[in-house]
């Protein structure tokens, strides 16, 4: 170390995307919301999509998640991220115009999910539903998102990584490769393409990048914000700075393992869920080790939390981080999973982490970040106070009926009389009971909706409030002394960030090719168990089961019995691996709204499924579904149904080339005869080339190979 | 379950790689003050040119 370095540089900060940031993360935070008000309304009142197929449930659904996820809670880690790093490391961010790109590759990214998603272009797989032109857009994106970031890390001026940058280190190496993976996807047409995996195997790839979204972008770029953005507010150290790195290497290395806690008591082999249970509960000692740290970093300091909206913000996102993850490893324990999977207890669970820790942490960290950008103190302290009781009592309502809701469903789908019959055989019994608990729900969503809105008035107003000069600030630094090319050489400082920008660059050129290289190994047919009745779909049910998946009707409705003597009552057979095998996507579903229907095929006679679609209350009186009219109207596109066959076939489902060559006739036949089959029920058989008919060749599919299989006698392989 | 061929190494590597920055970062001296950084974040930097109430605390 030179002692007598006197040199000094000077540097200013990029604010200014920082500002950028954080003014979409308010808005798509309330775009994001209020499409959740509005699919709470349509579960409390079916009529509130307005009879518009874009508008239904299914379909904004997935807006809704990713709304919130990615576009909210998305942006808002940018924001801060971009704005600690920068100071963290004493630097400049590596380059405006990768930032410039970021963000509006971001928003553009943003906005085209929010035109395909309601227009039903989905993958149907839980929060990567966009198609595969948008999968490649987030994939590039991502990549200048990291160039930016590790550029900027190998120019600092700081010496020392802040436990911060570590987090937000281990979430863009894993969000990349998590994205990937799970969007190895065949196009079939500009926004359709099937899943190279299928079944069980799609599932488990699906949960593995499901649960670490909810890791890798909910949780550790969050808390890497949390210990910057924590003691900056409250002006103190952090309670422990040993524990802080000790909760960062535990949490990143058990992380990993958790995800198959979404599939308990699933086809899924045993030891798999076994596996992801005992992380899931492992994880609680780490998760906690961050809450504790993060509260005792407010010790001593609880009269400024009653006064301050900022530190209110912070430590009931603490504690609310603190009671999800624990909640978590306790639903992930089976006998809990058992009684909660399916039901509102988990849309409690994620909304106390989404509002709870994701929204009010990101509240705090705007009130404290936009003052100091703006040079200008926040408008009203009295309107932060107002939101964040807006917010809280909101969030209690909405997590309070939602857990009352899941468990009084669950308890009643599994109640049974002194004879072992169901107590509660009809289904939607069990959905009229809850629906006043959806009113509650929506009135607590309606509260967190109005907070959000109160912080815009009150950021829009410091904003506008603050003065005119808004010229960026000059620092000054010493030259660093401890890297070791000399102070002089610019090359070499340039050079060494370049290096950064072709690590990460190699390391996901090697990924994908090492991807690549085990997608043939993939493609051999050595599924677990193979029983020859189990054939691919035809071409008319293929077509039906893309319009099952355009619906979204996976958000409400499972395809996967459980082996309890509820659901064998209740549904059928538990489901089996080896039904699954030709279906990409998997749509097992994660929420029964509506009833399980793995088995439903040859249940019910085709012209029930019609009047359904149409009038769902005609056939089940109380029924909250939609009705799906549209169906009735539109056309089934069979021209791209060869097509379909060829991407599946070349995937390794066995269509032979006669059958990819007469997909078109074959699906017309199939239409035609079930059209006739209701033509004394008054269905025209010129609506034979209706989407409805597709659908039900479908439904009435879902299962029955099994049912019909000379080779396995049900239920004799659990 | 193919898949574990690809979810298990990938799952290892990204163990290996945060396993090989872990080390890496130890042998730099990353963890050797434990006590600096947590207050270093703290010190404000004035700026030399501009406004400025980043010096201020709430």
């Amino acid at each position: 170390m030179n002692q007598n370095n006197p040199k000094t540089e000077t540097f200013k900060y990029d604010d200014k995307i920082v500002k950028m940031f954080s003014v979409v993360t308010l808005l798509w935070g309330a775009v994001g919301m209020l499409v959740g008000v509005l699919i709470a309304s349509q579960l409390a009142d079916w009529r509130m999509n307005l009879g518009l197929e874009w508008l239904t449930f299914g379909r904004l659904r997935p807006l809704h998640t990713n709304a919130v996820i990615f576009a909210f809670v998305g942006n808002g880690i940018f924001a801060g991220i971009y704005y600690s790093l920068q100071r963290l490391c004493k630097a400049r961010l590596f380059s405006d115009v990768l930032s410039r790109i970021h963000f509006w590759g971001w928003q553009l990214i943003i906005v085209s999910a929010a035109i395909t998603l309601p227009l039903g272009y989905t993958q149907s797989k839980e929060y990567a539903e966009l198609e595969w032109p948008i999968d490649i857009a987030i994939t590039l994106i991502w990549v200048v998102f990291a160039v930016n970031f590790f550029g900027t890390l190998f120019k600092r001026r700081e010496k020392h990584i802040y436990v911060s940058i570590w987090f937000y280190i281990s979430t863009i190496i894993t969000v990349a490769m998590l994205h990937i993976v799970n969007s190895l996807e065949i196009p079939v047409s500009f926004m359709k393409s099937y899943p190279v995996f299928a079944g069980v195997q799609d599932a488990l790839i699906q949960w593995w990048y499901g649960h670490n979204a909810v890791a890798f972008f909910l949780t550790t770029p969050v808390l890497g914000l949390m210990y910057y953005f924590v003691p900056k507010a409250i002006n103190r150290p952090v309670y422990s700075y040993r524990l802080s790195i000790v909760h960062f290497w535990s949490l990143i290395f058990i992380y990993i393992w958790a995800g198959p806690h979404h599939l308990l008591y699933t086809a899924l082999p045993e030891w798999a869920q076994t596996l992801g249970m005992v992380f899931s509960v492992m994880l609680w000692a780490p998760s906690w080790g961050g809450m504790i740290n993060g509260l005792l970093t407010l010790r001593g300091a609880w009269d400024r939390v009653r006064r301050e909206p900022i530190l209110k913000f912070f430590a009931t996102s603490l504690t609310f981080y603190g009671m999800s993850t624990f909640e978590g490893p306790l639903l992930s324990i089976k006998s809990v999973s058992a009684l909660g999977h399916y039901t509102d207890w988990i849309i409690g669970h994620v909304h106390g982490g989404g509002i709870g820790w994701n929204y009010f942490l990101s509240a705090g960290m705007l009130y404290y970040m936009i003052p100091k950008l703006y040079n200008t103190k926040i408008y009203s302290d009295k309107l932060g106070n107002i939101q964040f009781w807006t917010g809280t009592i909101g969030l209690g309502m909405y997590y309070l009926s939602m857990l009352t809701a899941g468990i009084t469903q669950g308890l009643m789908w599994k109640a049974l009389d002194e004879k072992g019959d169901l107590l509660y055989p009809d289904f939607v019994e069990t959905v009229t009971r809850i629906i006043p608990l959806y009113y509650v729900r929506l009135v607590g969503g309606l509260l967190v909706f109005a907070s959000i809105l109160i912080m815009i008035y009150n950021i829009w107003k410091t904003i506008v409030n603050a003065p005119a000069d808004q010229e960026e600030k000059t620092y000054e630094a010493p030259v660093p002394t401890w890297k070791k090319q000399s102070n002089s050489d610019q090359g070499h400082r340039k050079l060494e960030g370049m290096t950064a920008i072709f690590t990460v660059l190699a390391f996901l050129a090697v990924f994908v090719g090492t991807a690549i290289e085990f997608v043939p190994a993939l493609m051999s047919n050595k599924f677990i168990e193979i029983n020859p009745d189990i054939k691919p779909y035809t071409p008319l049910e293929l077509a039906g089961r893309d319009i099952y998946i355009r619906e979204g009707c996976y958000t409400c409705h499972s395809q996967m019995i459980r082996p309890m003597a509820n659901e064998l009552q209740r549904y059928g057979e538990p489901s089996q691996a080896t039904e699954f095998i030709y279906d990409r996507p998997f749509q097992w579903g994660s929420r029964r709204i509506g009833p399980d229907l793995a088995r439903e095929g040859g249940k019910r006679p085709d012209f029930w499924h019609y009047r359904h679609m149409i009038d769902p209350r005609a056939m089940t009186p109380g029924s909250i579904m939609p009705e799906y009219s549209w169906l009735e109207r539109k056309k089934t596109d069979y021209k791209i149904l060869p097509k379909k066959l060829k991407v599946m076939a070349a995937l390794g489902v066995p269509y032979t080339e006669e059958e990819i060559k007469y997909a078109i006739p074959m699906a017309k036949k199939q239409a035609e005869q079930i059209t006739k089959g209701m033509e004394s029920e008054g269905v025209k058989l010129k609506n034979a080339d209706k989407q409805l008919i597709a659908l039900i060749a479908y439904l009435q599919r879902l299962g029955s190979d099994l049912a019909n299989s000379s080779h396995q006698k049900m239920g004799s392989s659990k | 379950m193919d898949i574990l061929f690809l979810t298990i190494p990938i799952a290892l590597v990204l163990a290996l790689i945060f396993l090989g920055v872990f080390i890496s970062s130890v042998l730099k001296g990353q963890f050797e003050d434990l006590d600096t950084p947590a207050h270093r974040i703290l010190l404000e930097e004035k700026s030399i040119k501009g406004k400025t109430n980043e010096s201020e605390q709430p």
